[in-house]
């Protein structure tokens, strides 16, 4: 059997594909066959920074005294479990139904308050941390670069007061990608992960609203990463991981060759279930054997910006030959 | 949470310090809810899904029984078997323990039950403090304590457990409910080892082997007969005679524990007294404290508080009354029409009688009445009392604290009496119930009351709305003891929250010369003093008084908490009123915030500490001009143009006067008229809804779902608007009942609560700007006027034609709304079912209130939402009970029904007289449609016209009757507590008969009125008081309970999900000729989230499969179809984790087990699948039509011959018998 081993934020996997942060995390028996599956390592869901406020504070909301009769209308909450305990609970369970490595995951976007439940987090037995900073920048009033240093701050802070590996995960829309990388990477960052897929909201033309949904992401998803994959590679020093558009052996053996050190799938799971991993696993490598690779490792980055045949493919010639292609049919 | 395991020193109310006792030396508790006992048992439930342990290392068995009756029943199985056991309750609560009561002590066994005394219903409902309860209970054998302050509430307490066990007397001590329940003061409380120490051990053990038990059985329980019943009833004589040193044991092991002292009767005063007060509960240290002030100015009174009521022992009463006693004032907290005197008074002048030295030379006794319903009770009155006892000829009957102009029972009393010593600080703070001050102002007490060596009291004052209740502290600080269970007359501080108030409620009428105004205001300071009204200036310069101000509401704001002013203010009064030393005073609350908020989250924490350094910088000093005061005075609390009563009376108590008014003011029955509500213009919306006409599709939704009516629709001829006031808008109407009229939606800006729900639930949309709404949300202010000239000309225009208009969700909101601006909470989800039933049905209504929520904003003084139509027609609405609401309701149906009985009777004899076309008009069921009905009531009018030309003694009655040969809806109204708890078994004969009642259910799921305790129509999962982890079992399925009846008519209605389908199952159900049940689904605050999202809760709910919608029709299943119909087909669109997720109820079982939550999520899923498979196939059910079956005779068949008669039975070999 070829050897598909990797290494991830310091953390020795057998190969690289690994659970990414979502709803099989939630639960415990998902889990235990994810691991059964094979999974390298479990991702949990985030804790939302804005979910922790809004219980305290809805919490508090709630306890008014309306009349005479009635003082309140809720039991008292002093002995609730409230704040991130829930999470660091299921965390821990996690940790104890499964022998690989788990990755916690915590979703915030401003500075304050919610940063210590990253200590909270290694503390309850995660193996690596993957901060989720979810910003969409839409504010006119700040500039790019205020944007990216209030980013580099938090992460700064993060790893500053946490012992396990941290890694950033990173949307796409920065005006310097590269860059802002490479500064996360300085701040302390162990990993990158690349890319976050925001809650599109879709539009309701018959209610004429907006409606949340979360479809689960295509293969056709994958070919953003695998760009900035390649263009990342050897040029900052920080493992890489693949998040969204993986279905497929062939998809992941893309983003390996791309550069990522570890790819993290969830949408092909949860449409096939999680014994899918297994399979992709299989093909990956089938195909690799076939080729007669010595190991994973010989593949992993060979079609980075660095290693890649043309490598101006990766950056603005790309577009224009694409284009002019169209035109000339 | 750990035991309290030696004395500690905290502040709480009556009922906490009562708690504290009982939950510890208990094992079996059953509880349920009523004001103001129910935080006991909440406390005692919540101790118990916290593992708190009893002195014996176990957690209480804790169980939430139906009714008071059920609670007794299980406290009497309970100690039968050898528990000890325990219960809370107050009054009717306490009538329905009657029965067991007697039970209880004529079998010896040890049991205490712990009461905040309360009103009992008579000519109206009071939820507040006297003892017409307990005294209701005073012929049973139990033996009763009395405690005074929240200390001897929890002393008392503990007396009554130890007492209990050795004399096998039961006991029932009681305390003042509000007064002392409610009231916050400090506790020193009793460690677990010297409550332990209180009871016997050997007693207990003696209790356990009396038990019921099949290794020793006996009989209890016995009928015997008149050879021996007289006997054996004597027989328990000695332990009745020896209780009172039982409980004087009690005491002296208490005494030796704690050094705190009591007796069966307590003297307070000169021991050589010739004047002398008796008197019992809180009002004993009113009593005693202006006897130590009179005396300390030369005079020589005493009082005699009594404690142990029951066994009174005269002997003991007599010695604690000075010897050189010759006159005495009994004080009742109670009333006994017919009676020679009220109970205590009978106590006394036989006690005397029997027990004074000098049978030749009595004391003169005199009685007096006070407080009832926590009337007042004050040192001034105390005094008035005194010089009653002191004058030539005392009255031997009389009332205090009120003026009797009818019967002129009343003492005149001075001037408010400040009896305190110097050192004592008094603040009272005006504030909304939705704003936090009192929240805060139990912070303050507990800040100085457990931190400093100042003794503190608390008391509260809320208003009787849920909407927008005004609740006003009394808190007093200063040198122990601060006893004074009256409200503060003499302030050295107010503070007002809510800068409206200035305009409607005499605010500084209790402040002391240079007391300190603390004004929360929108205005910089430099314009406050000119906004302030004339009175109000007038009063701050005459008593030299220093007016401070802040902006609470941008505070709390800029520090990112909302419209949540609390802490600002609290911050404002430590800034300014010196109680405490500002530096500490500021540490201390921020202390008090981490302690209070720490476990809620870092979030909360920072927010308001951050809100505590904004504050202090905000508060500042005005300048207080001397002279030239504004002319400005506040406006008239009604308006000019109310009825005569209305200004005389109404507006007295709606303006916080009620107290002043006399006697003679009022109805002698608890009468009152209908339609005041449109007078109490509360405005108390910030924002409210502005109508876009350009882009309504006149759906009548926004009306359909206001709580308060106070956004309408109205269709009328175009030639209506001749003089319409400027800006009022009119569009043409899409639908084709009025050919060429307009239709108008109008808001009522002054008594629209800004809730929203209307903006939420509009579903027209600007194309080009879909957040511009045909309903937009606009603040109130700038609108104000304007928009009330446009409604009071809105309300003027006619109302559409009945018989026009369809009878459905949209049709139904051109008709006039009967129920009006009620106090409900912004937002509820009960009125708009109720409104719509007074828009189908209103002129012919008849309502049979259950208590509760709907009982309070439906009948709660001062004003009253029901009213009339032009006609003067509209809902006659009493309500008799909680637990009888169901068969009051069907006697009112059996006398309707009697009543057009005899008028077609007397129709019929006196034919001749009335011509026969007349008479066969007036003949048959009254049709139940529109035209039909108004056809009736021409020939009714006709009829009596005629009557008057007739010399018959028949004619005379056929006049008083001739109004039920139109049709008249009875529908009995109450929640889910009424319905599917207390007065179920009620509810379910009234099912079993064929009477034409309609019932409906506002299902909140949990008693809402007394604040969220659980109910059996609480959903799995969902957490409530009495079921703090979260509902283990599913709600009780109240609608199939009733359908398996055949003849009745079900419904389950939710209008948020489908409001076509609610006003067809009301429809429905009033022509249904027999008793409905229509259940519908009520959003409300206990649930847990803003009340804007109502409506779309109510649709997640239905959509997953929580609540169906269907109607079940005995007419359909008689047609050979299935009888039940589920509206929105069988399956659910979504899952109840969606629906659940949105509720804090649910939520907050997550938070307290998460695996818990799991479970009962998972659960809930599993019971609302199955629950809709049942009606799945029930909805297919056809039952072939009945071959001949024989009509079973009824009730309504056999005793009358009008009823209409039900559907026969369909189902064949049904057996006469």
């Amino acid at each position: 059997m070829i050897d598909l081993s990797t290494t991830y934020l310091g953390l020795r996997l057998p190969h690289p594909l690994v659970v990414g942060a979502g709803p099989i995390g939630d639960d415990l028996d998902a889990v235990r066959r994810a691991e059964d599956a094979g999974a390298a390592a479990i991702g949990l869901r985030s804790l939302f920074e804005e979910q922790l406020r809004l219980e305290e504070l809805t919490h508090d909301a709630h306890r008014g005294h309306h009349s005479a009769e009635a003082a309140s209308y809720l039991p008292p909450v002093s002995d609730y479990v409230l704040g991130p305990d829930a999470y660091l609970e299921h965390l821990a369970k996690v940790k104890r139904a499964v022998a690989v490595p788990v990755i916690a995951s915590l979703n915030g976007v401003t500075d304050d308050g919610w940063l210590h439940h990253a200590k909270l987090i290694a503390d309850a037995g995660a193996d690596a941390l993957e901060l989720n900073v979810y910003a969409v920048g839409g504010d006119p009033g700040e500039d790019a670069a205020a944007v990216e240093a209030r980013l580099v701050a938090m992460v700064r802070h993060v790893v500053r007061e946490t012992p396990i590996p941290i890694a950033v995960k990173l949307s796409p829309f920065y005006t310097a990608l590269a860059h802002t990388a490479r500064a996360l990477v300085d701040a302390g960052a162990r990993g990158l992960v690349l890319f976050n897929r925001f809650y599109q909201p879709d539009i309701d033309p018959e209610a004429l609203d907006v409606s949340l949904r979360l479809t689960l992401s295509t293969p056709a998803e994958l070919l953003l990463r695998l760009r900035w994959l390649a263009l990342l590679r050897g040029r900052i020093d920080a493992s890489l991981a693949a998040s969204g558009g993986v279905h497929s052996g062939q998809d992941a053996l893309k983003a390996v060759m791309a550069g990522a050190d570890c790819v993290q799938m969830m949408s092909a799971l949860l449409h096939h279930g999680v014994e899918h991993l297994a399979t992709v696993r299989g093909d990956l490598a089938s195909w690799l054997e076939e080729r007669e690779y010595e190991s994973l490792d010989q593949a992993k980055g060979s079609m980075s910006l660095a290693r890649s045949p043309r490598p101006e493919a990766y950056e603005r010639a790309n577009y224009i030959r694409v284009l002019t292609g169209y035109a000339r049919r | 949470m750990p035991n309290a395991v030696a004395t500690e020193r905290t502040v709480i109310d009556g009922n906490e310090a009562t708690a504290s006792v009982a939950y510890r030396a208990s094992e079996v508790i059953a509880i349920y809810p009523i004001t103001p006992s129910s935080t006991m048992g909440e406390l005692a439930d919540e101790w118990a899904a916290n593992g708190r342990a009893n002195l014996w290392e176990q957690v209480p068995r804790v169980q939430e029984m139906q009714s008071e009756g059920g609670a007794a029943g299980a406290v009497h199985g309970a100690i039968q078997a050898g528990a000890l056991a325990t219960s809370f309750t107050a009054s009717q609560g306490l009538l329905l323990y009657i029965p067991n009561l007697y039970k209880i002590a004529g079998e010896l066994t040890p049991f205490v039950l712990h009461v905040a005394a309360r009103t009992v219903a008579t000519h109206a409902l009071s939820i507040f403090g006297d003892h017409s309860d307990v005294m209701a209970v005073r012929q049973t054998g139990f033996a009763m304590l009395a405690s005074n302050t929240p200390q001897e509430a929890h002393d008392l307490a503990a007396i009554a457990h130890a007492a209990t066990l050795t004399s096998r007397v039961p006991f029932l001590h009681f305390f003042d409910g509000f007064r002392t329940s409610h009231e916050l003061g400090r506790v020193e409380l009793l460690g677990d080892d010297e409550l332990r120490a209180m009871l016997d051990p050997d007693a207990i053990a003696a209790h356990r082997r009396r038990a019921l038990a099949p290794e020793h059985p006996v009989v209890r329980g016995t009928a015997a007969n008149p050879d021996t019943y007289f006997q054996a009833r004597e027989a328990s004589t000695p332990y009745h005679a020896a209780c009172v040193e039982h409980v004087e044991a009690a005491c002296a092991r208490l005494a030796s524990l704690t050094g705190r002292h009591y007796r069966p009767f307590e003297r307070y005063g000169a021991d050589d007294a010739e004047d002398v007060i008796v008197v019992m509960g809180s009002g004993v240290s009113t009593a005693a404290t202006t006897a130590a002030y009179l005396n300390a100015r030369g005079a020589k009174v005493a009082v005699v508080g009594v404690r142990l009521y029951r066994p009174f022992d005269a002997a003991r009463f007599v010695a604690a009354l000075p010897p050189t006693t010759r006159r005495i004032a009994v004080l009742d907290r109670t009333k006994e029409p017919g009676a020679v005197g009220e109970p205590l008074y009978q106590d006394v002048l036989a006690a005397l009688a029997e027990a004074w030295p000098d049978a030749d030379h009595l004391p003169r006794v005199i009685g007096g009445r006070y407080g009832l319903s926590s009337k007042e009770f004050t040192p001034a009155m105390v005094a008035a009392v005194f010089a009653e006892l002191a004058s030539p000829r005392p009255r031997r009957h009389f009332t205090v604290g009120i003026v009797d102009d009818v019967s002129h029972s009343s003492l005149s009393v001075g001037p408010p009496l400040d009896v305190f010593p110097p050192g004592v600080f008094q603040a009272i703070f005006y504030g909304l119930g939705s704003d936090g001050t009192v929240g805060a102002n139990k912070n303050t007490i507990k800040i100085i009351g457990e931190e400093t060596e100042a003794d503190v009291s608390g008391y509260f004052v809320y208003d009787s709305k849920k909407a927008g209740a005004v609740t006003i502290s009394h808190l007093r600080f200063g040198p122990a003891p601060l006893a004074a269970p009256y409200l503060i007359a003499d302030a050295d501080f107010i503070a007002c929250h809510q800068f409206e108030f200035v305009e409607r409620f005499d605010l500084l009428a209790t402040a002391k010369p240079g007391a300190k105004v603390l004004l929360n205001c929108p205005l910089p300071p430099a314009a406050v003093w000119d906004a302030l009204p004339r009175e109000f200036q007038a009063i701050v310069v005459e008593r030299g008084l220093e007016l401070w101000v802040i902006d609470a509401l941008a505070v709390a704001r800029a520090a990112g908490m909302g419209g949540r002013i609390n802490t600002v203010m609290q911050v404002g009064f430590f800034g300014i009123s010196g109680v405490l030393p500002r530096d500490e005073a500021i540490a201390k609350i921020k202390a008090a915030i981490a302690k209070t908020y720490g476990k809620k989250g870092a979030a909360v924490v920072a927010k308001n500490q951050d809100a505590v350094d904004a504050a202090l910088a905000e508060v500042h000093r005005i300048a207080v001009p001397t002279a030239a005061l504004t002319e400005r005075v506040r406006p008239p609390i009604v308006s000019a143009r109310a009825p005569d009563f209305v200004q005389r009376v109404t507006a007295q108590m709606m303006a916080g006067r009620g107290d002043l008014l006399p006697v003679s003011a009022f109805p002698p029955d608890g009468t009152w008229p209908v339609g005041t509500t449109q007078w109490e213009k509360r405005n108390l919306a910030f924002e409210i809804p502005v109508w876009d006409p350009a882009i309504c599709i006149q759906c009548n939704k926004c009306a359909l779902v206001c709580p308060h009516a106070a956004i309408r629709t109205k269709l009328y001829p175009s030639d209506a608007l001749a003089g319409a006031p400027e800006g009022f808008q009119a569009v043409p109407w899409k639908g084709d009942e009025l050919p060429g009229g307009r239709y108008t939606v109008q808001v009522a800006p002054e008594d629209c609560t800004g809730c929203g729900v209307c903006v939420a639930v509009c579903p027209a949309k600007d194309k080009r700007n879909p957040r511009h709404k045909a309903l937009d949300l606009a603040e109130q202010r700038p609108r104000r006027d304007a928009e009330a000239e446009r409604y009071r000309f809105f309300l003027e225009l006619p109302e559409v034609d009945r018989s026009l208009v369809k009878l459905d969700n949209k049709g139904s909101q051109l008709l006039q709304p009967l129920f009006e601006y009620s106090g409900a909470c912004a937002g509820c989800g009960e009125t708009p079912y109720l409104k719509l039933l007074t828009q189908l049905f209103g002129d012919r209504l008849i309502i049979a209130n259950a208590t509760g929520c709907s009982s309070i904003y439906g009948g709660n003084l001062p004003t009253t939402p029901y009213t009339t139509d032009r006609a003067g027609r509209g809902p006659a609405w009493a309500n008799s009970l909680f637990e009888d609401n169901a068969e009051f309701g069907l006697g009112i149906r059996l006398a309707i029904d009697g009543h057009r009985a005899q008028a077609e009777a007397l129709l019929a004899a006196l034919a001749p007289h009335l011509g026969d076309e007349l008479v066969a008009g007036l003949t048959g069921p009254p049709p139940s449609d529109e035209a039909g009905m108004a056809e009736r009531r021409a020939r009714v009018a006709a009829l009596r016209q005629r009557l008057t030309t007739i010399d018959d003694p028949k004619a005379r009655r056929l006049e008083l009757l001739g109004d039920y040969l139109v049709r008249k809806s009875v529908w009995l109204v109450g929640g889910d507590g009424w319905a599917y708890d207390i007065g179920f078994g009620g509810l379910d004969h009234v099912l079993s008969t064929t009477w034409d009642v309609n019932i409906l259910v506002l299902d909140t799921g949990v008693y809402s009125n007394t604040g969220g305790q659980q109910s059996k129509a609480t959903p799995l999962g969902a957490a409530a008081k009495f079921a703090a982890a979260g509902k283990e079992v599913g709600k009780k399925d109240l609608g199939l309970i009733a359908m398996s009846y055949g003849h009745v008519y079900v419904a389950q209605i939710a209008f948020g999900a489908r409001d076509a389908q609610t006003v067809r199952a009301l429809v429905e159900a009033d022509r249904h000729p027999g008793p409905s049940l229509v259940i519908a689904y009520s959003h409300c605050i206990a649930h847990g989230y803003d009340l804007v999202h109502g409506p779309e809760q109510q649709r997640l709910a239905v959509e997953a499969g929580v609540w169906p919608l269907y109607t079940i029709d005995p007419a359909r299943e008689a047609r050979g179809e299935p009888a039940l119909h589920l509206d929105l087909g069988g399956t659910a669109k979504r899952s109840v984790r969606d629906y659940a997720r949105n509720e804090m109820r649910f939520r907050m079982v997550e938070q307290l087990d998460p695996k818990r939550f799991e479970r009962l999520q998972a659960e809930a899923q599993r019971d609302a699948v199955r629950r809709l498979e049942i009606y799945r196939q029930l909805a297919e059910l056809r039952v072939a039509p009945a071959t001949a079956a024989p009509t079973v005779p009824t009730a309504a068949t056999t005793t009358t011959t009008t009823t209409t008669t039900v559907s026969a039975p369909t189902a064949t070999g049904k057996e006469e018998r």
